[in-house]
């Protein structure tokens, strides 16, 4: 077969090929792997070869996903490969282990095509974070390609890959995926085992699937879910997950809350947010405006919470047993020198803004009080689906900004989480699906061009399900041309 | 050199890495909480303690804060405040002059015991002396002990004990300001510890001054106390709610389980062995305090139903106890005799077959070389004489060869008697029962 046709392929599609014989798993590991070779957007700061591509991989393995291959994000732990969290302080370090989520994978026969680009430790909406320097988008490469997991979103959108593993705390699944024109979907906290995965905030870190479409997304969450006895608060999806096949919405409620949508959304981004609801209305569902009173406190909320986490999740990084070490004089230097030298400036800000934020004397004002907006946002989650079966957001109030344009203001930049930070703390499923093109704010630099935005819809604990079928439904009528993206 | 015999790969806080929580411990803090007469928490939760040291890789500790699994118990007359779940620190080698990590050449990380869980149990200030903190700690050790959840050894550090010291004027209901003595290896310094240190306070508050409160390190060479006080070890912790870790919520079956599988507790033990058994206070508490000194006597009283327990208490922890000692110190665990043996001796010994001075001797050759008593008895003829016919003859003859004190006696002397004990004892070689002989005597002098 035509390797165009291949490397043109959906994960989905990709596998029917290989199970109908048209293409080895070995044609197709080698095909993509030569691929990846062409990545000229800084998406993968890894890439594998021949070799190391199966790993840990069984290669008998059978299974609807066998030998369709798989970019992951740096953040997760694969035996003896880099993996670095886009971070200087881990260059060089090689984990003894794979995580769950790509333990899981390699089970089923996923070979690893390379470890992608991101903002160090999964802090940043850009990638500009990245100690490695940023991913592009492959759209416009002179925008972001969006954050945390941007290397994930640029080469599935830039056709580097047929799929990838993204991680999602306050957003980095979604976000980069509307930025990029593709599928971004987080899962249920829980849903997944983060064991394995380098931790940013542990009580809202999950991994999620980066996908052409929703099928894949589905396909490759059906592998992911599941409980593990490494990680305690993973659970699994009860009744686990099957490939969507709705066509219509008919019966189901889409709520918008009317405070959070009505703050700054570009006026392009809010044409394609109004088309797409349009879309919802004629496959049958109904729209309605509701009330997330809390969500517009989310960024604040989230601002203190995971960086309070990260402070100390970070702390094990001080030169003593892995990774980078800077002096040796004595104790106290080992510690400053190292973590002074090696992690990068965003990193260093969430440091002290955690560290303070638990210091004696500030935790009730500031850890507590986050918790208490964490909860009441919880509340208003609970009390929005006892009227409706999904909230509908804009996955971001821009389409991707420029490279450069908001590292000089971290609070802007922490703006664009706005949309889905709140479904985050929460711990409900959201899916990023790409809805439509829009000319950036301000007409933008360089090749210019309108870029794709992204559509949000959250359902309630645990309905992935529900939440598949209905972005299926959808992106079917949606029927988003990605091509602008590939390289 | 060992490395790494007791960690996992995820011990040392890899990145990625989770805590998941040790069922067993929980069970074991279970039963703690209900040997402790504690009431357990119907959901408790971890916290992440924040530091930066070596002796914990992931620079934080897993520890119970505001919500411990255990609280409010008892233990004799000592009220529990808590008792929580915690992991454990790797342990630190500092090598250099200074023994700590400030000033050290080089130091080492032994990370095989950092992360195993760790139950602390705190006290409410109930302890008024040294004497009573070591005879409290006993009772506890004793007890955790019984319940098989720990080795309980202060040496290898399975055991630990930091102590609040604070004193405070006679009838005065506040506690003054309290100092805190870290990680002390044995009950005898702990008390020494803190008499050194309730001594310092009161001399310190009699001329004018005042407690810092601070951390102190007694050393037991000295009898000294030192301020471990430096900028480094104020700490900030930054207690935070473990994220990692769902809550413990124990359920019926559970707190049931831990209630049935609770042992006849030290402390019960010593009331039966003194109130039901007759046994005396004192051999009572020592054999209730260390397990196996328990099974041991109960060894020997089951050995034939004439055995008192006071008699069979007494050889134990007196006679037996005594002679393990003096032959190179022997721990019971492996001394040559077993509990049928001794409670054989002891058999033969109430059963007056053999003379108490000659069961000594067979009991010294027993713990020697493990020999059976009865084969002991039998080959160096320790029998007793029990034809009181021979006996009379022999009590007779006494009297014809000590005409002194013979006479001594008859006018009056009855403490000359024991020449003529002697003398029948040295002619049956210890063999005769020494309350026979006297009567006999007593009889054939006209008394």
């Amino acid at each position: 077969m035509a390797e165009t046709e291949l490397l043109a392929a959906t994960a989905a599609e990709t596998a029917a090929l290989i199970e109908g014989g048209q293409v080895s798993r070995e044609e197709c590991l080698s095909a993509w792997l030569e691929r990846t070779a062409a990545d000229d957007l800084n998406g993968y700061l890894w890439r594998a070869d021949a070799e190391s591509a199966v790993g840990t991989v069984d290669q008998d393995a059978g299974g609807p996903i066998a030998g369709v291959p798989l970019a992951i994000k740096d953040i997760f732990c694969t035996a003896g490969v880099p993996t670095t969290a886009a971070s200087k302080i881990l260059e060089g370090y090689r984990p003894p282990y794979d995580a769950t989520a790509v333990a899981r994978l390699a089970s089923a026969g996923v070979p690893m095509l390379g470890k992608t680009n991101m903002d160090e430790f999964a802090m940043g909406s850009s990638n500009e974070n990245s100690a490695y320097g940023p991913a592009l988008n492959p759209w416009d490469r002179s925008r972001v390609p969006g954050g945390s997991s941007g290397g994930s979103a640029a080469v599935v959108a830039a056709g580097l890959a047929p799929w990838a593993l993204g991680t999602d705390t306050g957003g980095s699944v979604r976000q980069p995926a509307a930025f990029c024109g593709v599928v971004g979907l987080k899962p249920t906290y829980g849903s997944i085992s983060r064991y394995g995965m380098i931790a940013f905030a542990s009580s809202l870190d999950q991994c999620g699937p980066i996908t052409q479409d929703v099928t894949d997304a589905a396909m490759l969450l059906a592998r992911l879910e599941g409980r593990d006895e490494m990680d305690s608060t993973s659970t699994g999806i009860e009744g686990g997950v099957v490939l969507p096949l709705a066509e219509d919405l008919k019966g189901l409620k889409f709520g918008i809350p009317a405070d959070l949508v009505d703050e700054g959304v570009d006026p392009g981004v809010k044409a394609v947010f109004d088309r797409t609801v349009e879309r919802i209305e004629t496959l049958g569902g109904k729209v309605e405006m509701i009330e997330l009173p809390h969500a517009k406190h989310g960024i604040s909320a989230y601002y203190v919470l995971a960086p309070a986490e990260a402070s100390t999740n970070l702390s094990r990084y001080d030169g003593v047993r892995y990774g980078q070490r800077a002096s040796d004089k004595d104790l106290g230097s080992m510690y400053e020198d190292t973590r002074g030298d090696y992690f990068g400036p965003e990193v260093k800000r969430r440091i002290m803004l955690g560290t303070y934020a638990l210091s004696s004397g500030y935790y009730d004002a500031y850890y507590g009080r986050a918790q208490r907006v964490r909860t009441k946002i919880v509340h208003d989650f609970d009390a929005a689906f006892s009227k409706v079966d999904f909230v509908i957001t804009p996955t971001s109030s821009s389409v991707a900004f420029g490279l450069g344009e908001k590292t000089s203001d971290p609070l802007t930049m922490y703006m664009a989480d706005l949309f889905t930070v709140p479904m985050s703390l929460a711990g409900i499923p959201a899916i990023s699906i790409p809805a439509g093109m829009a000319a950036p704010e301000g007409g933008g630099e360089g090749a210019g061009g309108d870029m794709p935005v992204g559509f949000q819809i959250a359902a309630p604990a645990f309905g992935e399900q529900k939440l598949l079928e209905a972005s299926f439904a959808l992106e079917k009528a949606i029927d988003f041309d990605g091509g602008g993206g590939r390289i | 050199m060992t490395i790494r015999t007791s960690t996992l790969p995820g011990l040392p806080g890899p990145p990625g890495v989770l805590p998941v929580p040790n069922r067993k411990a929980i069970e074991y803090a279970l039963l703690i909480g209900a040997a402790l007469d504690c009431e357990i928490a119907p959901s408790s939760i971890f916290h992440r303690k924040n530091y930066f040291y070596p002796d914990n890789p992931k620079a934080y500790q897993i520890t119970q804060f505001d919500i411990p699994i255990c609280g409010n118990g008892r233990l004799g007359e000592v009220r529990i405040n808590r008792a929580h779940l915690e992991e454990d620190a790797a342990k630190m080698i500092h090598v250099g002059e200074s023994g700590r990590i400030q000033g050290s050449d080089s130091s080492m990380v032994d990370f095989n015991r950092g992360g195993t869980p760790l139950v602390e149990i705190v006290t409410e200030p109930d302890l008024t002396s040294g004497a009573q903190v070591r005879e409290w700690g006993q009772l506890l050790r004793a007890t955790v002990k019984e319940l098989g959840v720990s080795d309980v050894n202060m040496e290898e550090g399975s055991l630990r004990c930091d102590a609040n010291v604070s004193v405070r004027p006679v009838g005065s209901r506040t506690l003054g300001t309290k100092t805190e003595m870290k990680n002390m290896n044995s009950f005898r310094y702990i008390e020494r510890g803190i008499e050194a240190e309730i001594a310092r306070q009161k001399e310190l508050i009699g001329s004018g001054g005042r407690v810092v409160q601070e951390t102190l390190h007694f050393d037991p060479s000295t009898g000294e106390l030192h301020s471990l006080r430096s900028k480094e070890e104020s700490h900030d912790y930054r207690y935070m709610p473990e994220p990692d870790l769902v809550a413990i919520i124990p359920t019926e079956a559970m707190l049931k389980a831990a209630q049935d599988a609770l042992p006849e507790l030290p402390a019960a033990r010593a009331a039966r062995y003194r109130d039901d058994l007759g046994v005396q206070d004192s051999a009572a508490l020592l054999l209730s305090f260390e397990t196996e000194w328990a099974e041991f006597f109960e060894g020997v009283v089951a050995h034939d139903s004439s055995i008192e327990p006071r008699v069979a208490a007494n050889w134990v922890t007196g006679e037996f106890a005594a002679e393990l000692r003096k032959q190179g110190d022997q721990p019971l665990a492996e001394a040559k005799v077993s509990p049928d043996q001794l409670g054989s001796l002891v058999s033969m010994v109430a059963g007056k077959r053999i003379s108490h001075s000659s069961g000594k001797s067979v009991l010294e050759t027993m713990v020697a070389d493990g020999a059976d008593p009865v084969a002991v008895v039998e080959a160096q003829g320790l029998e007793q004489i029990s034809d009181s016919g021979e006996l009379e003859t022999i009590v007779k003859a006494a009297i014809e060869n000590n005409p002194k004190p013979a006479e001594q006696v008859r006018s009056g002397n009855e403490k000359a008697i024991g020449a003529l004990v002697g003398a029948v004892m040295k002619e049956t070689k210890g063999r005769a029962d020494g309350g026979e002989v006297t009567r006999l005597l007593r009889q054939h002098l006209g008394l």
